[in-house]
């Protein structure tokens, strides 16, 4: 597997902290940072998942579409 | 065994996601979303040789090599649209899925129109007094 089981658990781990902190911050009265916090954590497992998607499709392109 | 792996690894994918849901939808949503592409990946690299195996017998066999293109094209957007609608499906938006399917429909019909007419001037070129 080209990406192996690693970066789900990665993902996974970062949705956890993430929701850690947020509810941490939110504790402390700081609703603003909380949000930043999960809105950046989102950014990050999206930029992961983008590279995934896009090597699904190149494959699905390489392999169906005979295109490059 | 491939499959003990695929097997595995979609039911981590799942506890996973089932536990991260609770938190965080949309990170949830991701998690679907990387499993799928990665499982289609794992499954893809063998489909690759096959492919190319019928690509290459039907060269021998002299079949014309823009059906058998037109045919690996259908599937891939069949394939392609039915990951898109289920995903769409998973995060409750059942219009989009809809949505998404249609257009693979409706593409595949484009796809399929250079084939049809191919047909239909091979009938009409059978009857009689045809064009």
């Amino acid at each position: 597997m080209a990406y192996d089981v690693n970066t789900i658990f990665q993902i996974a781990g970062i949705g956890i902290i993430v929701a850690m902190i947020h509810t941490v911050l939110k504790q402390m009265g700081k609703e603003d940072w909380a949000h930043w916090v999960t809105l950046i954590g989102f950014v990050v497992v999206l930029y992961m998942v983008a590279s995934i998607i896009d090597e699904l499709f190149q494959k699905i392109k390489s392999v169906f579409l005979f295109q490059g | 065994m491939e499959i003990i792996q695929i097997v595995g690894f979609g039911l981590i994918a799942v506890f996973l996601i089932i536990i991260v849901r609770e938190q965080n939808p949309a990170l949830a949503s991701a998690i679907a979303l990387a499993a799928g592409g990665m499982i289609f990946l794992f499954v893809t690299v063998p489909l690759q040789s096959a492919v190319e195996l019928i690509a290459t017998l039907s060269g021998q066999a002299g079949i014309n090599q823009m059906y058998i293109q037109t045919l690996l094209k259908i599937i891939g957007i069949a394939y392609l649209a039915e990951f898109g609608a289920h995903l769409a499906r998973d995060a409750e938006l059942e219009s989009i899925a809809a949505k998404i399917e249609l257009a693979g429909k409706m593409l595949i019909i484009m796809l399929a129109v250079p084939i049809f007419q191919v047909l239909i001037e091979t009938v009409m070129s059978l009857l009689p007094g045809g064009v």
